[in-house]
């Protein structure tokens, strides 16, 4: 068995227990480590259901499992839309253990975390390329888009022809240039917001009512 | 490919035309990529690879990592033109990017990177 066929069965086990019931459209947030994904999921989910998805932290890597909140209705000026928000591992080209020991971890946590994240970015791309019906796509305004990670994940985006939302995200930073990002992105629909701070996040909530509305 | 007696203080480059890649399937282009870059050599494809192409170089990439030996790529290419919408836009979207740079995790840094000019820093393994 090839390693690709090996990766695909590995991963079809856990898509089988992520998207086990299917009903509403199934949204995933994506972007590169660090880009302010969980925040944003936790924020989503603190405004329209009733708690947090995830852990948040400035360690990279700190989604490395896929976590589904289901049933989020978003109203906006009379438009409804119910979706599953699915926050999503950072897609990364590479894992060092030792990173995670700048942060402070003991050797052994890193090299686990390490081999999580190697598995948490599989699985990401496989969602992306299978799976999900419409993306949040979140970049960090301080950080250059203009990144492989981000031309490939559009690439794949555009093939599937799915829905998308870019979220130039922590406009709130003195650094922010969102304006880069919606040069790289053109041809979507780009929202600058804060996630942490809340900036614009109604802005963000009538684009995605419009985009994933139907 | 022939066998290259490299000198330990130098970075062996592979620059690999856009013909030597045209007839090969994906995970042929991928397995070239990674056994190269495996070996410390920094790789150069003149037409770079479909998104498709370059989610299965990382995929399999990730199944390689391992904590005390392979810690990943670093991966830059020309920001492609930006397709349109409709389906002129998805056929251009899909295209291979321009020329690709692929290397090392650990001994290639992206310095500067703009619309026509790519600044790396290759340091010897």
């Amino acid at each position: 068995m090839g390693i690709i066929s090996e990766i695909r069965d590995s991963i079809s086990r856990t898509i089988s227990r992520i998207f086990e019931d299917e009903e509403n459209a199934k949204i995933g947030i994506y972007g590169p480590p660090n880009a302010g994904k969980t925040t944003l999921a936790n924020r989503i989910s603190r405004d329209w259901g009733d708690d947090a998805m995830g852990a948040e932290s400035q360690i990279p890597h700190e989604t490395r499992e896929a976590t589904r909140k289901k049933d989020i209705t978003i109203e906006h000026d009379g438009r409804s839309v119910t979706l599953d928000i699915v926050d999503t591992p950072g897609v990364a080209t590479k894992v060092e253990y030792e990173e995670f020991v700048d942060y402070g971890l003991d050797e052994d946590l890193a090299r686990e975390r390490a081999r999580e994240a190697t598995q948490g970015v599989t699985e990401a791309i496989h969602w992306l390329k299978e799976d999900l019906d419409g993306v949040l796509y979140v970049l960090d305004s301080t950080q250059d888009p203009y990144k492989a990670v981000n031309s490939m994940l559009n690439g794949i985006i555009q093939e599937r022809s799915l829905p998308v939302v870019v979220v130039a995200n922590k406009i709130d930073l003195e650094d922010a240039s969102p304006n880069r990002i919606e040069e790289m992105f053109r041809q979507h629909e780009t929202v600058r917001i804060s996630g942490l701070e809340g900036n614009n996040i109604d802005n963000l909530y009538e684009t995605i009512a419009e985009e994933f509305g139907g | 490919m022939p066998e290259l007696e490299t000198d330990s203080d130098g970075v062996p480059i592979d620059m690999i035309s856009s013909e030597r890649m045209e007839g090969m399937a994906s995970i042929e282009k991928v397995n070239l990529i990674l056994d190269s870059v495996r070996e410390g050599k920094i790789v150069i494809l003149e037409s770079g690879l479909s998104p498709d192409e370059e989610s299965k170089l990382i995929e399999v990439t990730m199944s390689e990592i391992s904590p005390d030996g392979f810690s990943g790529i670093e991966i830059e290419s020309y920001p492609k033109q930006e397709a349109s919408q409709g389906i002129l836009g998805k056929i251009l979207g899909n295209k291979p990017s321009k020329l690709t740079v692929i290397g090392p995790a650990n001994q290639i840094q992206t310095l500067h990177k703009d619309s026509d000019l790519i600044t790396a820093l290759v340091s010897g393994g």
